[in-house]
């Protein structure tokens, strides 16, 4: 039997791997946008098992927005990425410090 | 009283000084003249109306109020008259001078390219001098008094282009403020104490603020009567110049001739004198306050006639003249003899008036030589003003019969008469002015009008005796100057003529015990043949007679034998020194101290700039934990939300 424990357990594994991957990754912004999408899907998963363990639809409706918000939003990070590959001729996180103090 | 009547007197110099001023280039030079001749003319003839109306008794006196400014707290600010017996006097003479010099300077600003503006100046002049004199009210006699002030100082500076006219007008307006202070903190005390601006309202609390004690210091209490006495008189010290702010009133002479006559001679500097005799109900509950007023007047008439005697200047010697004349006026107040003071300031208004505009003429025909040393025998080159000039000098030095003999005679008497404390020595300096003023004046004279001819060059080839237009105010003035005081000598003094106008406590009156030993005017001039004061006023013209025509070399030993004292007459008692090197070094200082030290220092270097630095220095040292790394700011971020979460967690 799956509890609500076990796909609470799940999210946040998800959740921890990809801010491990926001922090670890040095290298890349594609993979950056690639962790956003993994943790806004680890927050998608917790409303699900919610919804499931209460019974009530609302949560994963609420998906669907989050789900949308999500696609609109990796749309205009891999557009600004596009843009920013053009400018800098790399995508490498190490070499964008342009805010530096 | 009819009201319009009494408004019209005012406003038409007023209108009249608008037109000249504004309206410059429509009427021209001699739409100006007339525009204001007729408006001060008109006034003139309203004010004399006015006086018969009340001398006949056909009208009650006039207070009422024209015009509400505004109602705070209950305080009136209005505009009123008080017309009585005491303002129409004023009334008349301000007019009647005023119109005198409004003649006069046709004749002499004619070539002065400021011509328009010279009118438009003295006729807003003769409205404020009739707005202070008419006041019923605290609130419009203070408006009356800085607007004299603030024509005073256009007028002194009416030659802007000279720097000796610019300092002297800016001193006047200075050493005008620091009176004013006083008279500002005088009708705050009155306006404390009675709740009301009016003078009625004034006079009838007189009693009982006298009875009142006001501690200024701690352990200290003084009579509040007493205090808001000498602070209405500190503000009369400035306007009427008397020591130690009598310091503008030589400088001023730096202004055109006529306004020396008519502001700093006749009108502006009486309104002191004027405003206390005003204040009489007030003043007459306060001794102490009449004590100072009658030390600072009898120090003013005596040393500053001193000054007199070693000056040069034609003008300068007429000042001083003035200047002592006003500590006459302000020892008669001194000794409660108001009406003396008020009769004294009207024969002062017409002979001192008339020598000025007479030294005026001199000037004008000398072609602006000023330096008595450079005059003499002028008598024959210009005889109408010789004579009048002697009619005004006879006048000043208070020779039997004429006009100023009577005032000052009788105010002698009443000095003598006074055992007020500081009497004795006002008296002493009264008598002995007696003596220095004839010496001055006949020493102008002397080397003025008599004596060989010292004219230079220059003053040869321009001489030219000046037109009727300025003979005509001459001989209009001679004749009050001459014939005045004994024609109403009589009903100004003894015959109750200023009645309810001027109060004097059973005890104070003075002029009443003179009353009984009033022999008649002639007589009274008769009998002064065998009194001191008239036989000082002949050994002054004597010894002015002896050292500058007799023997003119004289003079010059004298001043070696006594160089002490000579050096300290030349430098005016070295109150221009101390006042400058004194207190405006004082002032100066601190003013560069709070520069240097609050402005700079504090305000600009530690609050605005500091403020500035400090966010500079903060933000100079937080820009290091900018990394501009986007896994570095995702860090934090997690960590914040963690840390606030945990707390969350504990504290709920």
């Amino acid at each position: 039997m799956i509890t609500l424990a076990h796909l609470l357990t799940l999210s946040a594994i998800l959740f921890a791997l990809s801010v491990a991957g926001i922090f670890l990754n040095r290298k890349n912004v594609l993979l950056l946008l690639m962790c956003i999408e993994l943790l806004l899907l680890a927050a998608n998963f917790n409303f699900v098992a919610f919804s499931r363990y209460l019974g009530q639809l609302d949560g994963q409706i609420f998906v669907f927005f989050v789900l949308t918000v999500a696609a609109a939003e990796s749309a205009i990070g891999l557009a600004i990425l596009v843009v920013l590959f053009r400018e800098r001729r790399s995508i490498n996180v190490e070499e964008l410090n342009e805010l530096q103090g | 009283m009819n009201q319009n009547l009494l408004l019209a007197i005012p406003m038409l110099p007023l209108l009249a000084a608008l037109l000249a001023g504004l309206a410059a280039k429509v009427i021209g030079r001699a739409g100006a003249a007339a525009v204001t001749i007729g408006a001060v003319g008109i006034a003139c003839v309203l004010s004399c109306i006015v006086l018969w109306q009340l001398l006949t008794g056909a009208v009650p006196n006039f207070d009422g109020t024209v015009y509400t400014w505004l109602v705070s707290d209950g305080v009136h600010m209005q505009v009123g008259f008080l017309i009585d017996r005491l303002s129409a006097l004023m009334m008349v003479v301000v007019t009647f001078v005023s119109l005198c010099v409004h003649v006069y300077t046709i004749g002499y600003m004619s070539d002065d390219p400021g011509y328009q503006r010279f009118f438009a100046y003295i006729s807003l002049f003769t409205f404020s001098m009739l707005m202070l004199v008419m006041a019923n009210n605290f609130m419009q006699l203070f408006f009356g008094w800085e607007a004299v002030g603030v024509v005073s100082y256009l007028l002194i500076g009416f030659w802007y282009t000279r720097p000796t006219a610019i300092f002297a007008s800016l001193k006047a307006f200075l050493v005008n403020r620091i009176g004013d202070f006083g008279f500002v903190l005088g009708i705050a005390g009155v306006l404390y104490y009675t709740g009301s601006l009016d003078y009625q309202n004034a006079f009838a609390a007189a009693p009982v603020i006298a009875g009142k004690t006001l501690v200024l210091f701690q352990g200290h209490g003084w009579s509040a009567l007493t205090v808001v006495c000498i602070c209405l008189f500190v503000g009369a010290m400035g306007k009427s110049a008397q020591v130690p702010l009598h310091v503008w009133l030589p400088d001023s002479m730096e202004g055109p001739t006529p306004i020396s006559a008519l502001i700093h001679a006749a009108t502006m500097v009486t309104a002191g004198i004027f405003m206390v005799a005003r204040m009489s109900p007030l003043f007459e509950y306060s001794p102490t306050a009449l004590s100072f007023v009658l030390v600072i007047g009898a120090t003013t008439a005596l040393f500053m006639g001193f000054l007199g005697i070693v000056n040069n200047d034609i003008k300068r010697v007429i000042a001083y003249s003035t200047l002592s004349q006003l500590g006459y006026m302000t020892v008669a107040l001194g000794v409660s003899g108001y009406s003396v003071a008020m009769f004294h300031l009207m024969t002062h208004a017409f002979f001192k008036a008339l020598l000025f505009l007479a030294a005026g003429a001199v000037i004008i025909a000398m072609h602006h030589e000023q330096d008595m040393r450079k005059m003499g025998g002028l008598r024959h080159r210009m005889p109408v003003t010789y004579w009048t000039a002697l009619i005004g000098a006879l006048a000043l030095i208070g020779t039997p019969f004429f006009s100023g003999f009577y005032s000052k005679d009788a105010l002698i008497d009443a000095v003598h008469a006074s055992t007020r404390y500081g009497a004795g020595y006002a008296y002493w300096c009264v008598l002995l002015g007696v003596f220095v003023t004839a010496l001055y004046t006949f020493r102008m004279m002397f080397m003025t009008f008599h004596g060989p001819e010292r004219l230079d060059h220059h003053a040869q080839e321009h001489f030219h005796d000046v037109g009727w237009d300025m003979k005509a105010p001459l001989v209009a003035l001679a004749i009050p100057s001459a014939i005045i005081g004994y024609l109403t000598v009589e009903p100004i003094l003894f015959g109750g003529y200023f009645g309810d106008a001027i109060k004097v406590l059973e005890g104070h009156d003075v002029v009443a015990d003179l009353s009984t030993e009033w022999p008649g005017p002639a007589a009274f001039a008769l009998h002064a043949l065998v009194s001191a004061p008239a036989w000082l006023a002949a050994l002054g013209v004597l010894t002015a007679w002896w050292f500058v025509l007799k023997r003119p070399e004289l003079g010059d030993a004298v001043r070696e034998r006594f160089s002490g004292i000579n050096r300290v007459l030349v430098n005016k008692y070295y109150f221009d020194w101390f006042n400058e090197n004194v207190v405006a070094a004082l002032a100066r200082g601190l003013g560069v101290l709070l520069w240097r030290g609050g402005d700079q220092l504090v305000i600009d270097g530690a609050i605005v700039n500091g403020s500035a630095e400090a966010v500079g220095r903060l933000a100079g040292v937080t820009r290091l934990l900018q990394s501009g790394f986007l896994y570095s700011y995702a860090f934090w971020m997690i960590i914040g939300l963690a840390l606030s979460l945990g707390w969350f967690l504990v504290h709920i």
